[in-house]
């Protein structure tokens, strides 16, 4: 919402400065946007008038004025190589020490060829308001000089461009801030009052309101005779200083009520009304042209105004092209309506159509103007156009809008935390215009004005379907009780300026606070350190990406489309932050930085709902460095990534076992599946599929794990029981099975391990190998295993005797042999 | 002395002097003082030997035994350290080489900043609490007294979906997290003090909006919270997560469906420099108010009973203002140079006695 200082100043009588009048705007919950002041810019500049011009000596070009420039510059020299510089000429004139805008220079006093000069004649342009043009800009012959050129071309106001909140429809119109400002102690704000203008003749056209659940009262009348044109200077000067273009002064008159009360008004021109009635009704999949030259499809549930032709208005929203009014109207039927917010909202959704009207009528009218208004309106468009007003017609009746609240003075302090006494929360309230009904040592009871739909609404509520019905209807109670006073509260704070609330710390619950996060949380961001301390980089990823790309994750199901996507390849919930880890990776190579690794810990979506998953990616190479090769990241990594995370994270590493079963967008070969048990997956690694790769367009080797975070069972916290120690030195002994190819090393590991409990403290593989000495179909796996004795050093039959358990479990489990 | 083992006494001082290395040294030694060496070998004739000129002979190879022990100790001990000072000659490297190269990783600016958050608001009492992305229309518009014809909607240019298979509601992509509050409500008797972070979706995207962003909301709901414990809690914060003891924070009224008063939250900023705190002009940072009656009733509190505020900011939007940096978009396109730039040390995490 803009309006200029001197609109407000129709309505606010007040010496506030701009300064104030902003603060206190932003202070009362009017936001300030922005101020365009046009004419602080300019000024220092001057009307003047060339007194005499006589070609300089020295310089063809060039004239040396005498400017009458006003009281105590009535004749200043002025050296000027505009070539209509002439005597008699009214010009705009910039004394010295001005700066000039469109020069980027400031004008000082000095001499031109040797001839005193002692200011500047200058062009619109000089000003930065004007095209290019040949000389010095002329004003009208009677131009008075010394005047302020802002003043004089009327740049001189300010304009206030505020932020007006739904709640608050009533600022919608100037009249309204006025009264805001003024309850907010910012000067007074001027009566207003229309005068009636008598009916002298039955209006040819009446109302027919079939609908007066979507509009509850519409009034209007004819007025005959008038002649439209351009609009007055000071109406065109208003609507041009808000960025509205004057039509016509039937048009810009309903504008000016629109911003200058809030008050949305519609001309049709009568003579292009058929059937001496306008009928308001539903819509019935007609189309209609609105004054925007748009055609709009009206239904059922949109409410129209019909004459004998069709649509001619789309209520509260625009009227329609047909029966507009032109500068050729000479009858026009002025509307004035009290539609129903929700439905002119929702009509202007389904049609896509927003207007100064309709954004009025959706935040809420004055409920008791409509008659005032027509009136006003009717007096200005006589004053202006002329014509002979017939006597107003309506259909439907005046809304019963009139109702109380209550506010216990207390409520000020314990809700708002502010102590403000009896007498101002009531004298605060009568500025804003409620008027007391009733007060006690404790209450008092307002009637709510007209303007402000927003306070002791009628409550609605949209109470949670699975509360118990008497939680409920008693928490339904509390709100008719207790909303209407918050209210209350909330303008007595606005006024006072929450600024003078005092600030309480919030008590506190324990000294010492409690944990923060839950056992969940607290996974996630240890996931982040210690992927992080692992040397990859933590990103953060759309959770939509490309349904195709989504397809090569494995999941774009329908029902996770959105439906009204921004962009065609932000349409689908991602079934895991790999999708944009792989394409990272893929820009980030492209830009030349190919080796690296990255992180999410994000949001996976699939139809059975959503989950965290902690995903990475690794590209390209490790890093060369002396004695070093670069080597293609490989699949270990990956593994060690999603170990590292679920271990770190509590999970027994020996709960765990892999089996190679990731799923397609892993290289089937070199990927697979970590797990807990045989249902339990907690998470994939492997190298990529190559066709993954080529349809992402990634050439270099790229490894990822997903781990499910939410498969991680919660940690139990017992104590550990105390260490064993033994004294005893540990034995290491290596063993070579060879085994049948397709055997798991996990299952030599494991069978190693199992042979004898008490002495067998670890076994880990330190070598594989496959070629000669090694039958086909077989390769040889290298174990070594730790034997821990505990109450005294073991002697060599013992530790040939477990050597030989250890060998017979291996064969038993995986037919291996020694090799 | 004489003659004899003066010439030997020679021979071995003059051997063990022309000895190169450990090795010629460990043959003299042996040569001379082992079993069979010289010496012990003149040791061994001296029982063949009169008893007046064994006593004579035997003082004089004592001494010249003490002697050559000593001569062969010392001179094992020079050769060792000149083996030593070889070897350490012979084991120089450049120093100034760098080290296996390990590459550091990095924690996002959001992850960082919510974790500063947690870091505040857990010194306040507040716990974090989560719910879904995918939300129904009524936790994340209706419950929060945002009925569908509410103009507030239209502000919020809202992602729908499909509904879920078998269940008629609409769901959308949560525009704010305010539907987790709806469930902290739903779920736990007050007294509530939560905070909310997490991602959020709005139809909008240019240099200052992303289809995605995050949000930080905060719930509290007791008996005899005010107005007053909102600025209180509110200042705190800012005042920490800026690291600015004394940054102005300033309270203006405004509008939001779901609290009353409401108000939105401005911190003291120099547009010119940028500097937070610094300068006259404010900057907004964060809407906030007192909990609405419907919003308390909608989740079966009695307003009557429990009261409370509720806050919302955008992690991003502090992320920029608290380290300068200048473009939204950033944060999600996962360029190597940016992360490495913003991002922060894993093992420096937002702890308040570390400082955050």
């Amino acid at each position: 919402m803009k309006f200029s200082l001197s609109w407000l100043y129709d309505h606010l009588e007040t010496d506030a400065t701009l300064a104030e009048i902003c603060a206190k705007l932003n202070q009362i919950g009017l936001e300030v946007e922005g101020v365009e002041n046009r004419g602080a810019a300019i000024a220092p500049f001057l009307t003047a008038r060339i007194l005499e011009a006589t070609r300089h000596p020295d310089a063809d070009r060039l004239q040396v004025c005498r400017v009458d420039a006003g009281p105590g510059m009535d004749n200043v020299q002025v050296v000027c190589g505009a070539p209509n510089a002439r005597a008699g000429l009214a010009v705009i004139f910039a004394p010295p020490g001005t700066y000039v805008p469109g020069l980027d220079i400031t004008i000082k006093a000095g001499k031109i060829r040797g001839q005193a000069s002692g200011g500047m004649l200058c062009s619109l342009r000089e000003l930065g308001l004007g095209e290019e043009s040949d000389g010095i800009a002329e004003l009208p012959e009677d131009t008075l000089p010394g005047q302020s050129y802002a003043d004089f071309a009327g740049l001189d106001d300010v304009v206030v461009e505020i932020a007006i909140t739904p709640n608050r429809g009533d600022a919608l119109g100037v009249r309204g801030i006025a009264r805001d400002l003024a309850a907010a102690g910012v000067g007074k704000l001027r009566p207003w009052l229309a005068e009636a203008v008598e009916g002298t003749f039955e209006s040819a056209i009446t109302w027919e309101n079939t609908d007066t659940e979507a509009c509850p009262w519409v009034l209007g009348r004819t007025i005959r005779g008038v002649k439209n044109g351009p609009s007055p200077e000071w109406l065109r000067r208003k609507l041009e200083s808000i960025g509205l273009r004057p039509i016509s002064a039937l048009v810009d008159i309903t504008n000016y009520f629109c911003f200058d009360l809030g008050r949305p008004l519609h001309v049709f021109d009568a003579a292009k009304l058929a059937g001496g009635r306008l009928k308001i009704c539903r819509g019935a999949g007609e189309t209609f042209r609105a004054l925007d030259g748009q055609d709009y499809i009206v239904t059922p549930e949109d409410c129209v105004m019909t004459d004998a032709n069709g649509v001619q208005s789309l209520a509260g929203i625009m009227g329609g092209e047909a029966s507009g009014a032109t500068e050729e109207t000479t009858d026009v039927f002025v509307e004035c309506a009290l539609f129903d917010p929700v439905h002119v909202a929702l009509s202007a959704r389904r049609v896509g159509l927003s207007s100064d009207s309709s954004y009025r009528f959706e935040r809420g009218v004055d409920q008791a103007l409509p008659i005032a208004a027509l009136e006003a309106a009717t007096r200005m468009i006589l004053d202006v156009c002329g014509g002979e007003a017939s006597e107003v017609v309506s259909g439907g009746a005046q809304p019963k809008w009139q109702r109380d609240a209550t506010l216990r003075f207390d409520r000020v302090r314990d809700l708002g935390g502010l102590d403000v006494t009896a007498d101002e929360s009531v004298s605060l309230l009568e500025k804003l215009g409620f008027e007391v009904q009733e007060r006690t040592a404790q209450a008092v009871r307002v009637s709510v004005p007209s303007w402000r739909n927003d306070i002791a609404q009628k409550v609605v509520l949209a109470q949670g379907n699975k509360l118990e019905v008497a939680v409920a209807a008693k928490a339904a109670e509390g709100v008719a009780l207790c909303e209407a006073e918050s209210d209350l509260v909330e303008e007595i704070l606005r006024l006072k300026g929450l600024d003078s609330v005092p600030a309480v710390p919030l008590p506190a619950l324990s000294v010492v606070p409690g944990v923060a996060l839950t056992p969940k949380q607290a996974r996630a961001a240890r996931a982040r350190r210690i992927l992080a301390a692992r040397g990859l980089v933590e990103t953060v990823g759309f959770s939509f990406v490309s349904h195709e790309e989504a397809l090569l994750f494995g999941g774009a199901p329908e029902s996770l489309r959105l439906l009204n996507p921004i962009a065609s390849d932000l349409d689908q919930m991602r079934p895991t932050p790999l999708v944009n880890l792989v394409a990272a990776a893929q820009r980030n190579a492209a830009r030349g930085w190919a080796d690296i690794g990255l992180f999410e810990v994000g949001p996976a979506f699939s139809e059975a709902g959503q989950q965290v998953v902690t995903a990475g990616v690794r590209s390209g190479h490790t890093p060369r460095y002396p004695g070093h090769e670069s080597q293609a990241v490989s699949l270990w990594a990956a593994k060690a990534d999603a170990l590292e995370v679920l271990t770190q994270l509590g999970v027994s590493p020996d709960a765990l076992s892999t089996t190679a079963d990731a799923p397609s967008w892993y290289h089937p070969g070199r990927s697979g599946a970590v797990r807990q048990g045989p249902k339990n997956v907690l998470a994939y690694f492997g190298e990529l599929h190559p066709s993954l790769l080529q349809a992402v367009g990634i050439d270099t080797p790229v490894v990822a794990f997903e781990v499910f975070m939410d498969s991680i069972a919660e940690p139990k916290r017992r104590k550990k029981a105390a260490p064993k120690l033994s004294a005893f030195q540990p034995v290491r002994r290596d063993f070579a099975f060879v085994v049948a190819r397709d055997v798991a090393a996990e299952n030599v590991l494991k069978a190693a391990k199992g042979a004898e409990r008490t002495l067998v403290t670890g076994a880990s593989v330190f070598d594989v190998y496959e070629g000669p000495h090694v039958a086909e179909g077989f390769r040889s796996i290298g174990v070594e295993v730790t034997l821990q004795p505990v109450e005294k050093s073991l002697t060599d039959a013992e530790l040939e005797a477990v050597s030989d358990k250890i060998v017979a479990a291996v064969s038993k489990a995986t037919g291996g042999t020694l090799r | 002395m004489s003659d004899d083992l003066e010439v030997f006494r020679q021979e071995v001082l003059t051997e063990l002097a022309g000895a190169a290395d450990m090795r010629a040294w460990d043959a003299i030694r042996v040569g001379t003082l082992g079993k069979s060496g010289r010496l012990t070998t003149l040791l061994k004739a001296l029982g063949k030997m009169a008893p007046d000129e064994r006593k004579a002979r035997g003082a004089a190879l004592n001494r010249l035994r003490d002697e050559l022990n000593r001569a062969v100790e010392e001179r094992g001990k020079a050769l060792e350290a000149a083996a030593l000072e070889a070897r350490l000659i012979a084991e120089r490297v450049d120093v100034t080489l760098p080290p296996p190269v390990e590459v550091a990783g990095a924690i996002h600016p959001i992850a960082r900043a919510v974790e500063e958050m947690t870091a505040i608001f857990g010194a306040m009492g507040f716990s974090v609490a989560e719910g879904p992305d995918i939300e129904t229309d009524w936790h994340n518009f209706s419950a929060l007294n945002t009925p569908d014809h509410h103009p507030a909607r239209t502000d919020h240019d809202t992602f729908y979906l499909p509904p879920a298979p078998g269940l008629d509601v609409t769901r959308v992509l949560r525009t704010q997290t305010s539907g987790v509050q709806i469930r902290t409500m739903l779920g736990q008797k007050p007294p509530i003090r939560v905070i909310c972070p997490g991602r959020t979706y709005r139809a909008d995207h240019d240099a200052t909006h992303s289809p995605m962003f995050h949000q930080c909301e905060g719930l509290v709901v007791g008996q005899g919270i005010t107005l007053g414990h909102l600025k209180g809690c509110l200042i705190e914060f800012l005042r920490v997560f800026f690291d600015k003891p004394d940054l102005p924070v300033r309270f203006r009224s405004s509008y939001f469906p779901f609290t009353e008063p409401s108000m939105e939250v401005d911190i003291g900023w120099s547009r010119r420099t940028g500097e937070i705190g610094g300068g006259d002009d404010w900057l907004e940072v964060l809407g906030s108010g007192m909990v609405h009656p419907r919003v308390l009733a909608n989740c079966g509190l009695d307003p009557r009973e429990w009261q409370g505020f509720a806050f919302g900011m955008g992690v991003e939007r502090l992320t920029m203002l608290k380290n300068g940096i200048p473009d939204l978009r950033s944060f999600y396109e996962s360029d190597i140079r940016w992360l490495r730039h913003y991002g922060s040390d894993p093992l420096a995490p937002a702890l308040l006695h570390e400082g955050v």
